[in-house]
């Protein structure tokens, strides 16, 4: 009998802890803000026009800090076990790994009014949905674009060609970023069918040998690998480079300097990052978290990053606001067909070894890293 | 009695530096050891702490970090030759030419770029070198052709060389003025021309000037990462870089401190040869 009730008593106080984990895990409601807000961002992802109107309404003080790649975001977030941070805005090659590394904590979506206005394909995108569990919250995206000097260039390049072309040998810059062997698998996809490539991300060792092969001859073409946007936009100032691959934020930043740039999306298409904006598994202010995400996600705030990154929201009701803010911007950055202009683009994802074919035979992230220092020697 | 607590004192003293270079810098060398011989969980950016050689099996196998340890080595090299080669005419007319006001000057002059931050200096660099820099600027206003040295090894050769010129010019002068002039005026009197005075009595009495310069110049650019992330290009990865980039873009501590160890040997042995020569005797 005692033992019994020793048993009974276990079970229901472990039932309890279960539930108590499972309500730990989706809160119920947003409570009071803590008052801070640590903020892991991409550059220009948490600017004072959108941060100084939360601070006021919800006591957040908001602290940040950015980053260039989605491995500096990744090594970033998991520094001291993942507690210096609250909220990050993760691309979808980050996403997986800060999820898989249970850095994030799963987000209770029916506290995100604005989640009902996402584009479909935003809702639960395989980048931040594992299981029927939202991890993150879409948030904006883009594509990787052609930038060239029109004073170098008589024509518009209308291919990423021109990146491997010996005639710019000298002028050229690209990101320096793993990620980046997805742009020339892109590009190879096309001028070498017979490689086989379907997906840019998932590279089987033959494959992947020959994109390294491309981007070691590119490397001699090469003027400066680009760590930050910034570092970009020197080079173009300083006509160190004529043409590179760029994000739009770029573009919009040489342009208001005065330095004559155009970009395009070449006919192979483009690769592009999506973001989330995702919570710390060990956030001290969820509440301010929460508050964050849903600040982020109205349509104004959507309209404001658009402009001044130069990408598309995901919130569908973001358009009318856009072009109240700059007249025609909604049709510029493709908010209005978003659907269409989404399916061109080839969005960043984490690179694993099972290919999207049930083959175990494609290169996992570390192999791309490995392969890409070999690129750059 | 009084022995025993004498001996007491002189622990007590040394305890704490010894204590604390134990703790502080044999203690992360330790883990920075052991750590080369673990691995990463690629997905989840965890530290598997199983004994492994595969970090160092990459090193070796793969010729990406041959191939950058070879660059930065032989970079490091060419600085410091370049740099003694720099330092002999301004340090020999400092040490031996000048009277002691115009020496305190020219001393002066050399020292003050140190007065001023690193990073201001590599980045005035690109804009000396930039394809619309002040060096092409000048170039075209003489009707010359532009250089192109932005960006590639040639200018972290040049950006190094002018970073550690200081270095390697203080030590030398005061070798150079620790030579006895009596030895100088033997030499002439017992016939041998300035050039044979120069090759048998000064450059010998030299050596350990230039081969503490060279601790700075050559050890210090190997462990480098700024100057090549600033003023390199496209190939210009040193050690330094790809251990920076492992451990803060791609989280690989365990590979960054394999590296690292080949950087340590090799720094190590540099040291041995610097005080054969007399690096580190008097100052």
């Amino acid at each position: 009998m005692k033992g019994f009730t020793t048993a009974l008593l276990m079970a229901s106080c472990c039932t309890a802890l279960v539930a108590q984990a499972h309500a730990a895990d989706l809160p119920g409601a947003i409570g009071k803000g803590e008052g801070d807000l640590n903020v892991v961002a991409w550059e220009g992802y948490a600017d004072d026009a959108w941060v100084k109107p939360f601070e006021q309404q919800t006591g957040c003080k908001v602290h940040r800090k950015y980053v260039g790649s989605s491995d500096e975001m990744v090594a970033l977030t998991r520094m001291g076990g993942g507690k210096g941070f609250d909220v990050v805005s993760a691309s979808g090659d980050a996403a997986l790994r800060l999820i898989f590394g249970h850095n994030v904590q799963p987000v209770n979506m029916s506290l995100i009014p604005a989640y009902d206005d996402l584009m479909p394909e935003l809702r639960e995108p395989s980048f931040n949905t594992v299981k029927g569990v939202h991890y993150g919250v879409s948030y904006e995206w883009g594509p990787n674009i052609l930038m060239w000097n029109t004073k170098a260039f008589s024509v518009a390049p209308t291919s990423w060609a021109v990146l491997y072309d010996k005639a710019h040998a000298g002028a050229i810059t690209v990101p320096d970023n793993p990620i980046q062997i997805a742009d020339a698998a892109l590009y190879l996809a096309h001028v070498k069918p017979e490689l086989g490539i379907t997906d840019p991300y998932e590279l089987t060792q033959p494959q992947m040998d020959a994109v390294v092969a491309l981007l070691k001859d590119q490397r001699a073409l090469v003027k400066k690998y680009w760590a930050l946007a910034s570092d970009e936009v020197d080079l173009f100032k300083s006509g160190d480079a004529q043409v590179g691959s760029a994000w739009p934020y770029q573009a919009n930043t040489l342009r208001a300097a005065g330095v004559p740039v155009q970009d395009t999306i070449p006919t192979e298409g483009a690769t592009g990052w999506a973001d989330s904006w995702m919570i710390s598994a060990h956030a001290e202010h969820p509440n301010c978290a929460y508050l964050w995400i849903n600040h982020v996600m109205t349509p104004k705030v959507q309209a404001q990053q658009a402009l001044s990154f130069g990408e598309t929201p995901g919130n569908t009701k973001a358009c009318a606001e856009m072009d109240a803010q700059q007249p025609g911007s909604c049709k510029q950055y493709h908010a209005n067909a978003s659907s269409a202009y989404f399916a061109t683009i080839k969005f960043w994802k984490t690179p694993m070894k099972a290919c999207g074919n049930g083959q175990n035979t494609c290169l996992d992230y570390s192999a791309w890293q490995r392969a890409w220092q070999q690129v750059k020697q | 009695m009084t022995g025993g607590r004498k001996l007491l004192g002189h622990v007590a003293l040394l305890l704490p530096p010894f204590g604390w270079l134990t703790l502080f810098y044999l203690g992360s060398l330790f883990i920075l050891l052991l750590s080369a011989f673990w691995q990463v969980d690629p997905m989840s950016g965890d530290v598997v702490h199983d004994w492994t050689l595969d970090n160092f099996r990459l090193l070796v196998s793969d010729a990406t970090y041959r191939i950058v340890a070879q660059r930065t080595i032989g970079i490091a090299a060419l600085v410091t030759v370049t740099d003694i080669l720099l330092a002999w005419p301004l340090a020999y007319v400092i040490a031996r030419k000048v009277g002691p006001r115009l020496k305190l000057t020219l001393l002066v002059l050399v020292a003050l770029p140190l007065w001023s931050s690193m990073l201001a200096r590599i980045y005035a660099w690109r804009l000396i070198l930039g394809h619309d820099g002040v060096l092409n600027w000048f170039l075209r206003a003489a009707g010359l052709p532009g250089q192109s040295f932005a960006f590639t090894n040639v200018a972290l050769w040049l950006v190094f060389s002018y970073l550690w010129l200081p270095f390697m010019l203080m030590p030398l002068v005061s070798a150079l003025e620790r030579i006895p002039a009596s030895l100088l005026d033997a030499a002439g009197d017992m016939g041998a021309t300035p050039w044979q005075t120069f090759r048998t009595v000064i450059f010998p009495l030299a050596i350990p000037g230039m081969a503490a310069g060279s601790v700075f110049t050559f050890a210090v650019t190997l462990g480098e990462y700024v100057t090549p992330m600033l003023v390199g290009g496209a190939g210009s990865e040193f050690i330094g870089n790809v251990v920076y980039a492992n451990v803060g873009v791609s989280g690989n501590v365990p590979f960054a401190a394999a590296f690292s160890m080949v950087l340590l040997v090799v720094i190590g042995a540099y040291m041995l040869v610097a005080r054969r020569f007399g690096a580190f005797e008097g100052a």
